[in-house]
């Protein structure tokens, strides 16, 4: 009886690349390719459809603020500004409080309060933008009319320079009404990525600081920050981008109006609201152009934020030395 | 403080030092679980006290009631008195992180703040003493050149900490203990994780230290309790089985524990 002799090394590893290993690896490269692919796919598609809009105003089409469809003159920058007005309001509300809240959850609350409060966090993160929308328009919107707006035009609108922001008719809707409902929407994203990092710091180097006799923020403030400043950036800005691209819920609280003006309190629009509250109106060729070249901006904002976050974070890094 | 000690704890320090802690029928729960019982020690002043004893006997939960480190965590509580300089850090109403300023602490795996090596040592000092710049440069010298690690890293001082040697690092952050100028060192296993030459580093560094502190250190390695203490403490079971002169303890055990534990039938 003869035995098949085994075959040379090489052979062997010839024979066994060729099966299984060069499919998984193309497997996997296709995989990791096709985002870049629809990423490359939706960035070329809206160029091209905002391609007659952007040639036809030129680069005026970013800071002009007319938006005239029965005249065909369209200027997007009331839109932008709306979008990063509402988006940067929103920042400055969920930050501190997302903060806050991660540290409560990692530093303070007694263990049998931290799970029930994550949950609700993360419950807040599942509601529909539609519902925050429409919770926004008929119970918000009259709150801040009623009750907030008026306060605001009377004590904040007298401030030199700053007042302009905050003067105005209190009609609840506007873009401190849209940016406040977008800071409650992006909380449950920046606070539970803020969360889930801070409980990675090892008990050991929490320990050390306090074994030098820190306090509890000046634990967070040395050690806790630092040891997860790349994510903490990194869910601030996950937030901004959920921010920058909302719609749903701003459209209805944001009035959807093209005449630019200073004022929080005055109704504004943002690109996502403009681009929903309007494609099924356009009824051009070079209208429809001109909502599609608005979406390539928003495009290009978000890429342009995100890009610097990472510069930011590069240029930290380099100074703490690492 | 002296007259009314114990006969035995007495003859505790080789040297008669007066003690700087007085660790008095210590209890100390985690919840139900009791995990000290009716502890008793003396850490002489300026002396080396060597803890030791198998795992779980309760030698690092002594430490960590020490520098009220247990504080942190819930259902943790101690009950008994342990004397710093006379007082009770056990009691409420304490400053405790005045006292953690006066009790530093290094543990078993080095844990170097994630900022430059210039910054780890001006943390500490930082949340206790407001210095002119030239002041902490100083001072970032004096404790680097304490911890024997200076010339190692005087030229990146701007550089991260995390990038050092494991060695380098648990010297660095006995460093950061001795910045805040405390009484006592507590050591939790600090050679543990290192390698050899970096162990001899840190226990010659030992030795040089008690000159000015009063240290503690638990070890499961009994040669380094015998070359670094001078009192030694064996722990079993969450009690005290038997202190004396680490010469004593390791040559003539008068307990039968201790003998089983130093000759490795146990442990």
């Amino acid at each position: 009886m003869s035995v098949a002799l085994p075959a040379s090394r090489a052979e062997q590893a010839r024979v066994r690349r060729g099966s299984g290993d060069r499919v998984f690896r193309l497997l996997v490269a296709f995989c990791a390719g096709f985002v870049l692919l629809s990423l490359g796919a939706v960035a070329a598609l809206m160029l091209t459809g905002g391609l007659p809009a952007l040639r036809n105003f030129g680069f005026a089409f970013l800071y002009r603020s007319v938006w005239d469809p029965v005249r065909q003159d369209f200027g997007a920058f009331v839109p932008i500004y709306g979008t990063l007005v509402t988006s940067l309001i929103a920042m400055l509300i969920a930050v501190p409080i997302s903060f806050g809240i991660a540290l409560f959850l990692s530093e303070v609350a007694p263990s049998w309060l931290r799970a029930p409060v994550a949950a609700a966090i993360e419950l807040l993160a599942g509601i529909p933008s539609i519902i925050y929308g429409m919770w926004g328009l008929f119970v918000f919107v009259p709150f801040m009319a009623d009750w907030v707006e008026p306060w605001i035009d009377d004590n904040l609108g007298a401030i030199p320079f700053l007042g302009a922001l905050f003067r105005g008719p209190p009609l609840g809707i506007g873009m401190l009404t849209a940016g406040i409902i977008l800071g409650v929407m992006v909380i449950p994203f920046i606070s539970s990525v803020m969360r889930d990092v801070f409980a990675l710091v090892p008990p050991t180097l929490r320990e050390s600081a306090f074994g030098l006799g820190a306090t509890r923020w000046e634990v967070v403030r040395g050690v806790v920050l630092p040891y997860t400043r790349t994510a903490v950036v990194g869910g601030i800005f996950l937030g901004l981008g959920r921010a920058l691209g909302e719609t749903m819920a701003v459209t209805f609280v944001l009035g959807n109006a093209h005449e630019f003006a200073i004022s929080l309190l005055k109704p504004g629009n943002s690109i996502a609201a403009a681009i929903a509250n309007e494609f099924t109106e356009a009824d051009s060729d070079m209208y429809r152009s001109s909502l599609v070249a608005l979406g390539f901006v928003l495009f290009v904002v978000t890429f342009i934020v995100l890009a610097l976050a990472k510069l930011m974070l590069i240029r930290l890094a380099r100074r703490e030395g690492t | 403080m002296p007259e009314s000690m114990p006969l035995a704890l007495a003859e505790a320090g080789p040297r008669g030092a007066a003690a700087k802690m007085s660790i008095r029928a210590l209890d100390f729960y985690y919840g139900d679980n009791r995990a000290l019982k009716n502890v008793s020690l003396d850490l002489p002043d300026r002396q080396v006290t060597g803890m030791i004893g198998p795992s779980g006997c309760g030698k690092s939960t002594l430490l960590r009631v020490l520098n009220r480190m247990y504080d942190l965590y819930p259902g943790q509580r101690a009950t008994g008195e342990v004397l710093l300089d006379g007082e009770n850090i056990i009691g409420p109403g304490l400053d405790l992180n005045l006292l953690r300023s006066r009790v530093g602490m290094v543990f078993q795996k080095p844990t170097p703040f994630p900022m430059t090596v210039y910054e780890n040592i001006a943390f500490g000092v930082r949340l206790h003493e407001r210095l002119s710049r030239t002041a902490m440069d100083e001072r970032v010298e004096w404790s680097l050149t304490r911890a024997a690690i200076w010339d190692e890293v005087k030229d990146r001082l701007r550089s991260s900490a995390i990038g050092l040697s494991g060695g380098q690092q648990q010297r660095l952050c006995i460093a950061r203990s001795i910045a805040v100028r405390p009484d006592v060192i507590l050591l939790d296993e600090p050679t543990s994780a290192l390698d050899p030459i970096s162990t001899l580093k840190v226990e010659e560094l030992i030795d040089e230290l008690k000159q000015d502190f009063t240290i503690a250190i638990v070890t499961h390695n009994m040669q380094q309790a015998a070359r670094c203490a001078d009192q030694v403490a064996f722990f079993y079971l969450g009690e005290v089985v038997e202190v004396g002169s680490a010469e004593q303890i390791f040559t003539a055990p008068r307990e039968r524990l201790t003998q089983e534990y130093i000759t490795g039938r146990f442990g």
